[in-house]
C-alpha cells in the first residue's frame, strides 16, 4: 500500500530545522541536566576561590557524601511525580513511617534485610494511599498530600510518644558492611543511591513506564484517548516515590543506627527544590533524573560550602534561596515550553 | 455483503436528563468510506468518542465482527482495529514524533524496556508513507515545533501504524489549507483503496460529499438520514436537506420537492 500524500516537488525540504551531528543532539536531548551540572561546576568553583585549602581537599567532599544518598533518593522519584503533573509533599512522612517498620523488625531481632524489604512495602502501600487519595478522589495533590504528611507524622509522634530506637545490635552486621562502611573513602551508601538513579533513569527514558508518565503529564486526555490509564499512571509514580523514600529512610537510618520519630523532616524542602534546581519544569510533561540527581548534590552543597567558605552559618539560607532563583532563572531561558 | 466491523445498536449517551445521543443504530462495513454529517449539537463528536471508547454509552450495544462487546474502553476499541484522529489531534506536543505515534502502543523488548531503534525505524516509514522527508524533520522532533498540517500528519501516521481496519476521522480538514486538505483526502483515499474503511466527519458537505460514498445526518442526537451517494446524488441536494432540518418551517426558497429516498433510523 502505498501512502504518499505529497508529490515529490513538495517533499524537497524547505528548512533545515535540525542537525544530525551526534554530539549536537546529546546537547540538545539532555540540556537541562548539562546546564544543572555548569551550574555545579560554577558554584565549586566560586567556593574553591573562596577558600582554596579546604575545597581542594577530599574531607569536605566526604561529608556532603553521607547526606546525599538520602537526598538522591528522595529527589529522583519526585522527578516522576512531578513530570506527571502532580506533586507530593508527603514522602518525609512515608520517609519516618517506613524507616520505623525498619527499625521495628530489626528490634524484634529479625534480619535487617526483612527490615528493609518491610520498609519499601510499607512506603509502595503509604505511596498507593497518597496516590489513590489525590487521582482517585480528585483533591489538589499539593494539598492532600500535605495533609498526609501531617497525619502519617502526627501517628508516629502519637504511636512512639516521640521515642527514638536505637539499633546498635546492627553494628558489625553484613547490612552494616553493606550501608554503612566507607569504600575508596566514599560512604557505601553513594553507590546504592547511584544505582537507584540509574535505575530510575532507564525506567524514565527506556521504559514504556516512563514513556506513559510524560505522556500523561505532557497531555491527559490525549493519553487516555490512546488508551492509557492516566489513572493509574498517575498512582504509580506515587507508589514509585514511596520506594524512593524507603529506601531514603533506611540509608538514613543506618547512617547512626538509629531512628527518630522525625526522620525524614528535614528533607521536604531541599528535595523539591532540587528538583526544580535540576531542570525539570513545573508544568509536567518532561524531567530530567541525571538533573534531579545534579541538584540534589547542588543543594546538598550549598550548606556545607558556605560554611567552609568562611562565612557565618547566617549566611546559609540566603545563597540556598540565590542558587535556586539563579538556576531557575537559567532554565527558563534554557527551556522552551509547546502548547 | 461486505463485513460488518462495527455495529452501534440502539446506542444512548445521557448527561443527566440530557441525552446527547438518543438511540442511534450505526454500522460501519469493512472497505467504505462513510460520511457523518450534522449541525454543531447534533451528536456526531459523542457518537464518534463512544466508537473510540473515550467515553462510556449510558445503554445500548456494540457489535465488533458480530460479537458483542462489553467493558468498552479506548485500549478496547484501539485493540478491536479502530482508529480515530481526533479534532485536538490528541497530541502530546512536548514529546517527540516517535512518542507520539507509539503513544499507549509502545514497542517493547524485555521487561517493558522501549525498543527505540524499532520505534525510530517504523516511524520514518510511516513518515515517508505519509509524505513527511525525513530531511526537514526527524522523528526525534518536537511535536510542538510542527506546523497544523504537519501535526495532522503525524495523527495520520499513528492511525495507520496498527493496519486499523476503521480509521475515524473527526473534522480533518478544519483549520487546514487547500494543499493540506487534499492531502487529506488522498490519504482517505489511500486508505480506502487498501480495503479499509473511513468513517469521515466533516462541517464542509461539498468535502464530505466528494470523499464519502455513503452518509449519514444526525440531527439533535438522532440520526435523521443513511443514504448512499446514488439516492443523493449532487452534494446540493445534501445541503438543502440540511438546511431544511435546520428549519423546518423552512423560510428559504429551497425546492420542497427535493426530497432524498434515504431510510431513516
Amino acid at each position: 500500500m502505498s501512502l504518499s500524500l505529497e508529490p515529490a516537488a513538495e517533499r524537497a525540504p524547505k528548512v533545515v530545522r535540525h542537525s544530525d551531528g551526534a554530539m549536537r543532539k546529546f546537547l540538545n536531548v539532555n540540556r537541562a541536566s548539562i546546564g544543572t551540572l555548569a551550574v555545579f561546576v560554577v558554584m565549586i568553583a566560586i567556593f574553591a576561590a573562596a577558600n582554596p585549602t579546604v575545597f581542594l581537599h577530599w574531607p569536605i567532599y566526604s561529608s556532603v557524601l553521607v547526606t546525599l544518598p538520602v537526598a538522591l533518593c528522595l529527589v529522583v522519584p519526585l522527578v516522576f511525580i512531578v513530570t506527571v503533573g502532580e506533586i507530593d509533599l508527603s514522602f518525609p512522612a512515608t520517609m519516618g513511617f517506613s524507616a520505623w517498620i525498619f527499625a521495628l523488625v530489626v528490634q524484634a531481632g529479625y534480619s535487617p534485610f526483612l527490615g528493609i524489604a518491610g520498609a519499601v512495602v510499607t512506603g509502595m502501600a503509604l505511596g498507593y494511599a497518597v496516590g489513590a487519595l489525590v487521582v482517585l478522589a480528585g483533591l489538589s495533590s499539593l494539598i492532600a498530600t500535605l495533609g498526609m504528611n501531617y497525619m502519617l507524622r502526627g501517628l508516629i509522634l502519637i504511636v512512639t510518644q516521640g521515642k527514638s530506637i536505637a539499633l546498635l545490635q546492627l553494628q558489625d552486621t553484613t547490612a552494616a558492611t553493606l550501608l554503612s562502611t566507607d569504600l575508596f573513602g566514599v560512604p557505601v551508601q553513594v553507590f546504592w543511591a547511584l544505582a537507584f538513579v540509574v535505575f530510575a533513569g532507564v525506567l524514565f527514558n527506556h521504559h514504556r513506564f516512563g514513556a506513559r508518565v510524560k505522556a500523561a503529564g505532557d497531555n491527559p486526555d490525549s493519553a487516555s484517548q490512546m488508551g492509557i490509564n492516566v489513572n493509574n499512571v498517575r498512582i504509580a509514580t506515587y507508589v514509585f516515590m514511596g520506594v524512593g523514600a524507603a529506601l531514603a529512610g533506611v540509608l538514613s537510618t543506618m547512617v547512626n543506627f538509629t531512628w527518630w520519630p522525625t526522620t525524614g523532616d528535614g528533607y521536604l524542602l531541599p528535595a523539591i527544590a532540587s528538583v526544580f534546581v535540576g531542570g525539570t519544569p513545573t508544568w509536567g510533561g518532561v524531567g530530567t533524573v541525571a538533573g534531579g540527581a545534579i541538584g540534589a548534590l547542588i543543594v546538598s552543597f550549598i550548606q556545607s560550602g558556605i560554611v567552609a567558605a568562611g562565612l557565618s552559618g547566617f549566611y546559609v539560607q540566603f545563597f540556598n534561596g540565590l542558587i535556586i532563583i539563579l538556576s531557575l532563572i537559567g532554565h527558563r531561558w534554557n527551556q522552551r515550553r509547546f502548547r | 455483503m461486505p463485513e460488518r466491523l462495527i455495529e452501534l445498536k440502539n446506542i444512548a449517551k445521557s448527561y443527566g436528563r440530557v441525552f446527547a445521543v438518543g438511540g442511534v443504530n450505526f454500522h460501519v462495513d469493512r472497505g467504505e468510506v462513510v460520511g457523518l454529517i450534522g449541525d454543531n449539537g447534533a451528536g456526531k463528536s459523542t457518537l464518534i468518542k463512544m466508537l473510540a471508547g473515550a467515553i462510556a454509552p449510558t445503554s445500548g450495544e456494540i457489535i465488533v465482527r458480530g460479537q458483542a462487546v462489553t467493558g468498552w474502553n479506548a485500549a478496547r476499541s484501539r485493540d478491536a482495529g479502530i482508529e480515530t484522529v481526533f479534532q485536538d489531534r490528541a497530541l502530546a506536543v512536548q514529546q517527540t514524533i516517535v512518542r507520539n505515534i507509539f503513544m499507549g502502543r509502545e514497542l517493547t523488548g524485555w521487561f517493558g524496556l522501549l525498543d527505540q531503534r524499532k520505534e525510530r525505524s517504523e516511524a520514518e516509514r510511516l513518515m515517508r508513507e505519509i509524505g513527511f522527508t525525513s530531511k526537514v524533520f526527524s522523528p526525534d522532533s518536537i511535536v510542538g515545533q510542527l506546523s497544523g498540517g504537519e501535526r495532522q500528519g503525524v495523527a495520520l501516521a499513528r492511525a495507520i501504524y496498527n493496519k486499523a481496519d476503521l480509521i475515524v476521522m473527526d473534522e480533518p480538514t478544519t483549520a487546514l489549507s487547500l494543499t493540506e486538505t487534499e492531502k487529506v483526502f488522498r490519504f482517505v483515499r489511500a486508505v480506502r483503496a487498501s480495503g479499509r474503511s473511513v468513517l469521515f466527519i466533516g462541517h464542509n458537505i461539498h468535502h464530505v460529499f466528494d470523499i464519502a460514498e455513503r452518509f449519514v445526518v444526525m440531527d439533535r442526537g438522532t440520526v435523521a438520514l443513511q443514504a448512499v451517494k446514488e439516492q443523493i446524488g449532487t452534494a446540493e441536494r445534501l445541503i438543502s436537506y440540511m438546511e431544511k432540518l435546520a428549519h423546518p418551517q423552512g423560510t428559504a426558497s429551497y425546492d420542497s420537492d427535493q426530497s432524498i429516498s434515504g431510510s431513516r433510523a
